[in-house]
């Protein structure tokens, strides 16, 4: 039509006209992220190469008031990279060069299309690494990254993005170009850098960061125990967490998970484990060697009937792989599913996960838990079948209860996912509404015009059709698993 | 005269009554609270509010004197361990976040804007906000409790905050590692920074042309590591005695090594360290200890301010003035001012409440 083909004509005056998409078959590739039950169709998708190009794109956007939706990977598990059918999507992915890695500094400066594991494993030859690591990271995008403060298995000690980004480059929606923080892990002056972090996309585009690099740890002690209940597998982590240690990864599984991680990788879990627990020390040998003694003794005054220490590198591979694997796993035992992944007080665990079962025995709709429980960060798998009249419906119902729970609790409705398209009618049970005026006001300082992945994480009218998908094309293709 | 509020409620509807409102701590950057209007004192809203050690969290008053928390924490075997700057001079949980200050214990797990997770805060319009939340992992919203630290008091006055606190080191102890030039000085944190031994804090003295290493770990593993610290660089490196080990740290906090009258953080990194140092040296009455591993530099300036400036701007540095006299440049060297900094305050302080940033 007239209209798509001038949108068409004057973004490839941009970039290369080969960049621009209109058509059906491209533009359906983009028309959702992880979280498929959402979908829509935007009008183009523009596959910007340089920053330059990125910039000129968004003052265009800003110049006419067309919305624009940046993306990585499209990994998004909140519908955070979900298009606005008004408007295009500026696909990142080819600005994917590591600009800079600096030995001295212990910095990578990095496009914004660079994936995650990669940043790892440059820095790696000189025994330095990138550390947040969520279950995508061979695939998500440090853009991703930063825009959701993406999280992983080792935030208790390490936190989250936001921790380790200490500057970046960015055009804002309204096309101004800034440098915030630098590559000092010190910054004076508000931290722009860190409000930029976690911003969902509602700012503008990230086209350089500076990522903070930390020394590979030069040892792992990874243990696998086994409780015959969820609730000793989180009396379990309490003791660890009140011995001192500070172990760099602390995480559960409960039975349904487990079995879905079993038959998918056959990660060889002890048998007839209604929780594993994985605990994980890190650093110095000496040191290693030392907390370790006391974390024996800790994990024998619990109830495991079963309890491995990984000998070497593959055996500790392999008790992440059936971690790591669990929610694709889970796909496996159910033709559709949803993530949630809000945060309660670590105390408060036990008695959350038995009202999520509570919960899940008065619906009849299965949960499988995964979980960060060293953070309090659940993960519960809502198992449903979309073909099912009403399935989808009452599987957000139940998330739905879930996330009021961990409000209730002190918690929070997002420990990693971020709010995004899903969540959002949630942000008010959160927040007051002097609390959420206040973030409006943000988000008009940096988008007066609100182009900048519009309808995310503020309460809004309509969402885009709701419908069940099943997994990512890329999850279904075994690229990608989700925790 | 001074307005002392004890409740937020209070702070909000001082802030309301005034034209200009500025907030002072305890007054140990005391710079960061010259200016014009009104004066809230904040040490009417102390205390702690919520301390439960196993979620790793608490919660207190903007006013609370961090002293008081890391005696509270350290009752339970916790410790905010960036080691807050000014601690021992009364420094309170409020001022440190505004003034975005972190001590040496920085180095290892990061700083003030790694562990505070959420706030609430009088915005420029008197109305009570929350930010963040108090879990140690939240991705709700975006994250306004990071956008506060540095905010020196411009963005909004903080009444409340919530950190994340972490398990002490059973025992540390603290090495001297001879450094005796700067070049030599950075080649050596470097090493330390890179190795395996997973320093806790490290600071390079060019007064003393020494760096202080602080090892956190169970006792067999400290005399084990500092073994091999000393034989990377034989006959160089020194075990501090607790004694010794007290003061070395207590001065990198509070700044007592620093007799010029006027003092200025400078955030560096260890490639550019030597190039500051170099400058330090070739101005009169103008020293710097280099903190966290050489992410910071504090240095205290006793005579004119002009070659200080001029040196850091021609270095791409930029430096922030928080104790001296009240008509000295808040700034120093080359500050970036987009506009987003000035649609940012006016989002938050339309009126021009709080001090111009
Ligand atoms: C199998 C699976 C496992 C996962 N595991 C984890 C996990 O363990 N922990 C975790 O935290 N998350 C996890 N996620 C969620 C997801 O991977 C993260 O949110 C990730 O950071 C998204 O990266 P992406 O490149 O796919 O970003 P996208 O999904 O493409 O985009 C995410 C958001 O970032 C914005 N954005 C993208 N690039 C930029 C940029 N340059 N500038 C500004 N905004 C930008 C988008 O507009 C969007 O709002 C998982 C997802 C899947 C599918």
């Amino acid at each position: 039509m007239a209209a798509g083909s001038q949108l068409q004509h004057s973004l490839a005056r941009l970039v290369a006209p080969d960049r621009v998409y209109v058509d059906d078959v491209h533009l359906a590739a983009y028309e959702s992220d992880g979280l498929t039950v959402f979908r829509a169709r935007p009008r183009a998708v523009v596959v910007p190469e340089t920053s330059a190009e990125v910039v000129a794109v968004v003052r265009w956007c800003h110049g006419n008031a067309v919305p624009f939706v940046a993306r990585g990977s499209g990994t998004s598990l909140s519908g955070g990279s979900l298009p606005v059918e008004e408007g295009i999507v500026i696909a990142l992915n080819r600005l994917d060069r590591i600009l800079e890695l600096d030995p001295v500094d212990r910095v990578a400066v990095v496009e914004p299309g660079v994936i995650n594991l990669d940043v790892s494993v440059a820095a790696g030859e000189s025994g330095l690494y990138f550390a947040p690591d969520p279950s995508s990271q061979t695939i998500c995008t440090i853009g991703g990254n930063v825009a959701f403060n993406s999280g992983g298995a080792h935030c208790l000690k390490y936190g989250m993005t936001a921790n380790h980004v200490l500057g970046m480059k960015a055009v804002l929606a309204t096309g101004e170009v800034v440098e915030f923080g630098g590559r000092s892990r010190e910054h004076i002056g508000p931290d722009f850098t860190g409000l930029f972090c976690g911003s969902e996309g509602l700012f503008g585009v990230a086209l350089e960061t500076t990522l903070r690099l930390l020394p590979l740890p030069e040892m792992f002690h990874t243990v696998l125990a086994g409780y015959r209940s969820l609730e000793e597998a989180g009396n379990a982590v309490s003791a660890v967490i009140e011995s001192g240690l500070l172990p760099g990864a602390l995480e559960i599984m409960d039975a349904l998970a487990i079995e879905a991680a079993e038959a998918a990788v056959a990660c060889g879990y002890p048998g007839g484990a209604a929780a594993v627990l994985i605990v994980e020390l890190e650093g110095p040998r000496e040191k290693v060697a030392a907390e370790r003694v006391q974390l024996e003794e800790i994990l024998a005054a619990t109830n495991s009937f079963e309890s491995r220490v990984a000998a070497d590198a593959e055996e500790r591979a392999t008790i992440w792989k059936g971690r790591k694997s669990a929610f694709s796993a889970v796909g496996r035992l159910s033709p559709d599913f949803i993530v949630q992944d809000g945060v309660v007080p670590r105390t408060r665990l036990g008695e959350a996960l038995r009202r999520i079962g509570e919960m899940s025995a008065e619906t009849g709709i299965r949960v499988a838990n995964v979980f960060h429980a060293g953070d309090g960060n659940l993960h519960p798998l809502i198992l449903f079948d979309g073909r099912e009249d009403g399935g989808l419906e009452r599987a957000e119902a139940l998330a739905g209860r879930i996330l009021e729970m961990c409000v209730a609790m002190g918690g929070s409705i997002t420990g990693e996912h971020g709010v995004g398209m899903e969540k959002r009618a949630y942000l008010p049970g959160m927040f007051s509404e002097d609390d959420i005026d206040v973030m409006k006001r943000v988000r008009a300082a940096f988008d007066p015009k609100e182009i900048a992945n519009p309808g995310k994480m503020f309460p809004g009218p309509e969402a885009p059709a709701l419908t069940a998908h099943g997994l990512h094309p890329l999850e279904k293709a075994g690229v990608i698993s989700r925790e | 005269m001074a307005g002392r509020p004890t409740s937020a409620e209070e702070v909000a509807e001082a802030v309301r009554a005034h034209r200009q409102v500025r907030v002072r701590g305890a007054g140990t950057k005391g710079r960061l609270v010259d200016g014009p209007g009104e004066l809230l004192e904040m040490s009417g809203l102390r205390g702690i509010e919520e301390y439960e050690a196993s979620e790793y969290t608490f919660t207190a008053r903007a006013g609370t004197p961090v002293r008081e928390i890391e005696e509270a924490l350290a009752e339970k075997g916790q410790y905010l361990p960036f080691d807050p700057m000014f601690a021992g001079a009364g420094a309170t949980l409020g001022g440190s976040v505004a003034a975005g200050f972190s001590g040496p214990g920085r180095f290892r797990y990061g700083g003030m804007r790694d562990f505070l997770l959420g706030v609430q805060l009088v915005d420029g319009r008197g109305t009570l906000v929350r930010s963040g939340g108090k879990v140690v992992k939240n991705a709700a919203g975006f994250d306004l409790p990071k956008f506060m630290v540095g905010s020196l008091g411009r963005m909004g006055i903080l009444t409340e905050v919530c950190f994340k606190v972490f398990p002490r080191p059973r025992r540390t102890r603290t090495l001297r590692i001879a450094a005796p030039a700067p070049a030599a000085a950075v080649e050596r944190l470097v090493r330390v920074a890179a190795s395996r031994w997973e320093a806790d804090a490290l600071d390079y003295v060019p007064r003393e042309a020494a760096l202080y290493l602080r090892l956190g770990a169970p006792g067999e593993a400290l005399d084990s590591l500092a073994a091999e610290i000393e034989a990377e660089w034989p006959g160089e490196v020194a075990v501090l005695d607790d004694e010794a080990e007290r003061a070395c740290w207590l001065s990198s906090r509070e700044m007592t090594w620093a007799n010029g009258g006027r003092r200025v953080k400078v955030p560096v990194s260890p490639s550019r360290m030597a190039a500051l140092q170099e400058l330090v040296d070739g101005l009169d009455g103008c020293e710097a200890r280099f903190a966290s591993g050489g992410a910071v530099a504090w240095l205290s300036v006793a005579a004119s301010l002009d070659a200080l400036r001029d040196g850091l701007a021609r270095a791409g540095l930029i430096g922030l003035l928080f104790a001296g006299p009240a008509d000295d440049p808040l700034w120093l060297g080359k500050r970036s001012e987009p506009a987003i900094l000035a649609d940012m305050k006016q989002a938050l302080d339309p009126d021009g409440r709080f001090p111009a940033i």
